[in-house]
């Protein structure tokens, strides 16, 4: 009994908690105020479309995760380099960063199209669309990472002769790790929105696909199972990142609660 | 290979060797002009002093007067646009082997422990980490940090941590030792602590002392002689010899001899009227 109290009472089931009074929220909220279920579906009929088309769902989610992390790991190939280029040099800074705040602002559901016509109907549209989204927070923080080295940081390695190999890894980059990290979390969270907009506009297959019928259909429930399975790829892949972040820097000021309760 | 050892100069002795001592780090008319957007800012007029072997040299002045940046240049870290400054009849050209410094904040690597932080200095000048080991612990266990040497900076105190960076700086068996104002950021009674702690380190240690402060007090009770610069743009405005016997203890702060320098020292900044801090 106490076990179960235990699991039952632990701060980790808090938002699962959270989640099971929404649900009584929304059960409650629909038979008092009779919602017509083509407006909002009952929650139970959720879940049996969850049951009923979960081959489907883990398939199509499959094809969903794999150009979210390649649209991530692009984001990273292309962004962490541009982002040393532009924390190093200012001519490089002066030239770039304004275009990529002005390439921000275009709204990427409008161009996704383009990648359609240009690359047909694969994964290749998808993977740009993710990455288009995830690469700009994944420069911005590390910029942000590689400039914050206090200057006398760089003087204390000046003085005991580093060389500027030497400064960059064993200074600034591990210095720079906690804000790439937080680059990283948002990035892939608006990965997984780019790879869903890449499939809205022209696929056939994705969970983005999925959303696209069942909202032609009218079919409700599938389109509430769709978005559950949707947010589950984002929780799962952030605290994915999450986990690795707390193994590659256990030092760092936002991790330190776990270090002190574990003596 | 020897073994670094931690050089052992007897306290009595130190006046004696330094009446003996030759000129080892020498500053010829040595003067710095930054550059900026609105011109060019003297920041130190040309000065021209020695520092003996084994001496401990501080500098006075009010904020902004180019202490820190005399040190940098001594360290190598910033060219002088004039003059020259040798060390042991060698010009500095650059960043050099026999220094060690500790800067107002400790800056230590929040990742590393305060072993690993000190032994920095070893991995950046490729020196043989092994050989050293010893010694850092040597260097932890004197500025009482032992049975620190494996928490992280953010687990120690300020003025542990200055300690820290103290042993970083002489790990590596420097001559000299430039220290930017490090206790600046420490409140009073550590910072009273830190100076009895340096006076002993410096006793057995013999390293040759360039110490920048703001604060009178803590330049008579460390130096054997103190020099005062002026307001913007730094030049020398005088240079007292502290005829104080060593060791010195914090109670020797309320004798005339000490009192009677630290109010002629403080009489400099009266008269320019910059003591506002």
């Amino acid at each position: 009994m106490s076990l179960l109290r235990k699991i039952l009472l632990n701060p980790a089931m808090r938002p699962i908690w959270l989640i099971v009074v929404l649900l009584v929220l929304w059960d409650l909220a629909i038979r008092l105020f009779k919602i017509p279920p083509y407006l909002i579906p009952a929650p139970q009929k959720v879940v049996e479309a969850l049951q009923n088309e979960w081959p489907r769902l883990v398939k199509e989610s499959t094809v969903t995760t794999w150009a979210t992390l390649g649209g991530f790991g692009l984001s990273i190939l292309f962004g962490i380099p541009m982002a040393l280029l532009i924390a190093y040099s200012r001519t490089v800074e002066s030239f770039v960063y304004p275009l990529l705040v002005f390439s921000q602002s275009v709204p990427k559901i409008a161009i996704a199209p383009l990648f359609v016509v240009w690359f047909g109907f694969g994964i290749i549209p998808k993977v740009i669309a993710a990455f288009l989204l995830g690469f700009f927070p994944i420069v911005v923080s590390t910029v942000m990472g590689f400039k914050s080295v206090e200057p006398e940081m760089i003087d204390l390695a000046r003085s005991m002769k580093a060389s500027r190999l030497q400064t960059f890894m064993r200074i600034s980059l591990p210095h720079a790790m906690p804000a790439i990290f937080s680059g990283l979390k948002v990035s892939v969270t608006l990965a997984v929105v780019g790879a869903v907009v890449g499939e809205f506009v022209g696929s056939n297959s994705g969970i983005g696909y999925v959303l696209q019928i069942a909202n032609g259909n009218f079919d409700l429930p599938l389109m509430f199972a769709a978005l559950v399975v949707l947010s589950m790829i984002g929780v799962v892949l952030f605290v994915a990142i999450d986990l690795l972040e707390r193994v590659m820097i256990p030092w760092h000021a936002s991790q330190r609660g776990d270090v002190h309760a574990t003596p | 290979m020897t073994q670094p050892q931690l050089r052992v100069v007897a306290g009595g002795a130190a006046a004696a060797r330094l009446a003996a001592a030759r000129p080892f780090i020498r500053l010829d008319g040595v003067a710095k002009t930054y550059k900026t957007a609105d011109g060019p800012v003297e920041s130190v007029k040309p000065v021209t002093f020695d520092i003996r072997e084994g001496e401990f040299l501080a500098i006075v002045g009010p904020s902004g007067c180019g202490k820190s940046t005399l040190l940098k240049m001594v360290a190598g870290l910033l060219p002088a646009t004039a003059g020259e400054i040798s060390i042991d009849g060698r010009r500095v050209a650059g960043p050099h082997e026999g220094v060690g410094i500790v800067f107002q904040s400790p800056v230590l690597l929040a990742w590393r422990t305060v072993f690993d932080n000190v032994m920095l200095q070893i991995e950046m000048r490729k020196l043989a980490r092994a050989e050293y080991a010893q010694r850092a612990m040597d260097l932890i266990e004197m500025t009482g940090l032992a049975g620190f040497e494996k928490k992280y900076p953010w687990q120690l105190s300020g003025g542990m941590q200055q300690r820290a960076s103290i042993c970083r700086a002489l790990v590596h068996d420097p001559r000299i030792l430039l220290m930017d104002e490090p206790f600046g950021a420490l409140d009073a009674m550590t910072r009273e602590k830190m100076n009895l702690e340096l006076q002993r380190i410096w006793h057995t240690t013999g390293k040759t002392v360039l110490f920048i402060t703001h604060s009178i007090p803590e330049a008579v009770f460390l130096a054997d002689r103190v020099l005062v610069m002026s307001e913007r743009p730094g030049s020398i405005a005088a240079i007292y010899d502290v005829n104080i016997p060593r060791p010195r203890s914090l109670r020797m702060m309320g004798d005339a001899a000490f009192v009677d320098l630290t109010q002629t020292i403080r009489g400099h900044f009266y008269a320019q009227g910059t003591l506002d801090h």
